[in-house]
């Protein structure tokens, strides 16, 4: 996408919403409707970028609009697509129009991890995006399946005796790759170029698709709201959460030019500050492994492009 | 009239008939007993592209009406089936359909509420959303099941109020009875076209859907659809009426069985409204005068009317085939008390739970009710019978 | 400060909880969040449309192209234009609100 052009389009999501200073989700919902284009149906589950933008009567979006519960952003954009199908099928509708299902990770990884499995199968030709903060956080930063191991949540607290989320986090974006959809991708909220081109490649993709893009939270990470772009580029620098995408089975990779060390992307956030105990340092030491584990294990999953030398 | 054709139908291949009819854009749906074959049938129409309808083979319930309140918010016709357990994990969902005020219709084929899980026919699964401002009609017979879903579409699109249509699970849904069924043509022209004003796929006005309230919006909304459900009574008057011309058949909120003269009258719903009838029937050979109302519409609930149609009585029964589980007594006859106290009519009402889990209910059972009336000087008022049940 | 309406009662409301006409949020002014505000330096911009871009709250006024400064009826003050623009020296600063009320922009 051309910054130049897309600067001459209409704002689709429009400013005067409630998000917090400084929040990834509302970048995430600019930058995907910028790729976008205005003939798109938006559904969204409940949770921040629902509540912030729909408080009725004012709505940021500048694009049709459905939210009905937590759970079934995937369920119910598969209902816009099918009436779609059906109109168009029947000839009384012939526009080309993008159906995108947008949910929090709470809404994705957990209470709607069955609306979204279902509707994959069903092959709609829909984009599920996830913004992925890592937490329920408009509820005020609970845990979910996608809390890291070692973050302080409100139901996972780090106190005298625990330390923060025990578990590690589920892996959708291989669970997305499992469905056999055409397009599953991993994305960030401070590099636009990437993330913007992703999305103009899922929606040239007939079926489903998904796209899961990691967004720094300034209130419930904890920390200065200008540094959201610099959390998500760090997070990739890091191998926190490695940029790729998977397309008809077959893995692409974005490898950081330099891998930094993942503690230089923990110590910026307040949600790890119990990490940087001296008794904590079989913890951090562990994220290090852990994250250089998966990293290695993602690597191997791309074939090699070129066939071996002479 | 329009021409009419005999057929062999049991309550479920009368629904599926009647949707095949409608001709819906969308049906997304969940199986579970005994609704299934509605759905089922309805597949294989669209197999055998006998209809243009999208059918979308949903992984739950709570998906189905997702998708559903999905295609009707983007312009769309959507009709849908399930019972008991499927529509308590809907549930969330109907509430919210009726609060975005999405003429949705669903075909509820009545079945027990777990635990214990039991697939047989009882009122639990209709009764448990009484109050989510849908519109609840029910069917005695497969006809009335064919009937009342082509009415169901025009009554939904002209309230904007989803509306669900019930049927006895196994003794109708299952039942083969000799039905009339309307000509194509016929249905086609009598539920026209749906054009809504705002839908998800008009982009030159493009809507948001299900935006949060804070308190200074949610009550107002609120109103509007409690004013909704009060005025789709006459709606639904006027389309029968509609109806009747084509059919040749007549509904109204509730139907009155040999009440004229009457002195004592069962109240009763769906199926064993119409086993009643035989009873009655039988007590009217041997003089007595009994007679039986059959609410047709329990949502919204024609409580003066009804109430009206009760002054003439010595005592009423009411059988629920459901229990509120309230310490006190069934959720119909909650209702009809309420009637006759806003009427200023202190009348007998005896309430039987009957028919749980598909209890069979036998005419000779029935026949103990009217006696129970006949005597109701002697028997304590306001008693509450759990009728066939082993002590 | 706007006067205050009376709100529609339940009859005047569209039925069904439905807003319509896109980009209504835009009568809801968040400037007012602000504790600091960022100023635009023309003279070191180079138009790069980055600062547009990443800011989440649709604050960036672009015309013909060209960064033209900030809609401060939005700009909830979050700072990411300034941290973004890639200038050497920067072409956006940050400033404490107070000070920017004293008349500088």
């Amino acid at each position: 996408m051309n910054i130049k052009e897309a600067v001459k389009g209409k704002e689709l999501f429009t400013g005067g919403h409630r998000a917090c200073a400084g929040c990834g989700a509302a970048i995430v919902a600019r930058q995907v409707l910028m790729a976008a284009g205005p003939n798109t149906v938006v559904a969204n589950a409940t949770g921040c970028l629902e509540v912030v933008s729909t408080i009725f009567p004012y709505t940021a979006w500048n694009v049709p609009f459905l939210h009905s519960a937590f759970e079934n952003a995937a369920a119910s954009i598969s209902g816009v697509e099918s009436l779609y199908k059906s109109w168009v099928r029947q000839g009384k509708y012939d526009k080309k129009v993008n159906f995108i299902a947008f949910g929090g990770d709470g809404g994705t990884y957990d209470i709607g991890l069955q609306a979204l499995s279902g509707a994959m199968e069903r092959g709609h030709n829909i984009l599920y995006v996830c913004y992925n903060n890592e937490a329920y956080m408009n509820t005020g930063v609970q845990r979910s399946g996608a809390t890291p191991k070692g973050a302080d949540t409100t139901t996972a607290p780090a106190g005298k005796k625990k330390q923060g989320k025990e578990q590690i986090r589920k892996d959708l974006t291989e669970i997305m790759v499992a469905h056999k959809i055409p397009y599953v991708a991993q994305a960030v909220v401070g590099n636009w170029r990437d993330l913007t081109s992703k999305v103009e490649k899922a929606l040239a993709t007939e079926g489903p698709k998904f796209i899961n893009v990691f967004q720094p939270c300034r209130l419930g990470w904890a920390y200065k709201p200008e540094l959201t772009c610099e959390m998500g580029r760090l997070a990739v620098e890091t191998c926190a959460w490695p940029l790729y995408e998977v397309v008809n089975g077959v893995y692409k990779i974005s490898k950081p030019k330099v891998k930094k060390p993942i503690a230089e992307w923990i110590n910026l956030q307040g949600r790890f500050r119990h990490l940087a105990r001296p008794e904590n340092k079989a913890i951090l030491d562990q994220i290090q492994i852990d994250t250089d584990k998966n990293w290695e294990s993602l690597l191997r999953k791309e074939v090699p492009t070129q066939g071996p030398t002479a | 009239m329009g021409k009419s054709n005999i057929v062999a139908r049991t309550g479920n291949e009368a629904m599926a008939e009647a949707m095949r009819q409608i001709n819906p854009d969308v049906v997304a749906a969940y199986p579970i007993t005994p609704a299934t074959e509605i759905v089922q049938i309805f597949a294989g129409y669209v197999a055998d592209g006998l209809v243009d309808t999208e059918f979308v083979p949903v992984e739950s319930e709570h998906s189905a009406m997702s998708a559903c309140i999905g295609s009707s918010a983007a312009g769309g016709r959507v009709m849908t089936g399930t019972s008991s357990q499927g529509l308590a994990l809907m549930a969330e969902m109907l509430y919210i359909a009726s609060g975005l005020r999405l003429p949705i219709v669903l075909a509820d084929v009545n079945r027990a509420l777990s635990s214990p899980i039991n697939i047989h026919c009882d009122h639990s699964d209709t009764m448990m959303v009484r109050d989510s401002g849908w519109i609840q009609i029910f069917s005695e017979n497969a006809q009335e099941a064919y009937d009342n879903m082509v009415q169901a579409l025009r009554i939904a699109e002209t309230a904007r109020l989803p509306v669900m249509v019930t049927t006895d699970g196994f003794i109708i849904s299952h039942g083969m009875e000799r039905i009339e069924i309307l000509d194509d043509a016929e249905v086609k022209k009598f539920v026209g076209e749906y054009k809504p004003k705002d839908y998800l796929l008009n982009f030159d006005r493009p809507i948001t859907v299900g935006a949060l309230d804070l308190q200074d919006y949610y009550f107002e909304h609120r109103r509007q659809l409690a004013e909704a459900m009060k005025v789709s009574k006459d709606i639904i008057l006027n389309i029968a009426k509609d109806y009747a011309k084509i059919s040749g058949r007549s509904y109204g909120l509730f139907e009155s069985y040999k009440m004229e003269d009457a002195k004592v009258a069962i109240i009763a719903l769906g199926s064993t409204a119409g086993t009643t009838k035989v009873v009655v029937d039988n007590l009217r050979a041997k003089g007595v005068k009994a007679g039986l109302i059959k609410p047709r519409v329990f949502r919204p609930f024609p409580k003066e009317e009804i109430a009206d149609a009760l002054k003439g009585l010595d005592a009423v029964a009411v059988m629920d085939r459901s229990d509120a589980i309230n310490g006190q007594e069934g959720p119909l006859c909650v209702e009809i008390k309420a009637a006759l106290y806003d009427k200023g009519l202190n009348k007998p009402v005896l309430n039987y739970i009957y028919g749980l889990g598909g209890r069979e209910i036998k005419l000779d059972e029935i026949e103990s009710i009217y006696k129970d009336l006949g005597d109701a000087s002697k028997v304590k008022k306001n008693s509450v019978t759990y009728l066939g049940v082993r002590e | 400060m706007e006067e205050k309406k009376q709100k529609p009662g339940w009859k005047e409301l569209t039925p069904g909880d439905l807003i319509i006409g896109g980009g209504t949020a835009r009568e809801f002014k968040t400037g007012d969040w602000r504790s600091e505000r960022p100023i635009h330096i023309p003279e070191k911009c180079i138009h790069c449309l980055t600062c547009w871009m990443y800011c989440p709250d649709s604050a960036v006024i672009v015309k013909d192209g060209k960064m033209m400064g900030f809609d401060y009826d939005y700009c909830k003050g979050c700072g990411i234009c300034a941290h973004e623009c890639p200038v050497k020296g920067k072409a956006i600063k940050m400033i404490p609100e107070k000070d920017a009320k004293k008349g500088c922009i």
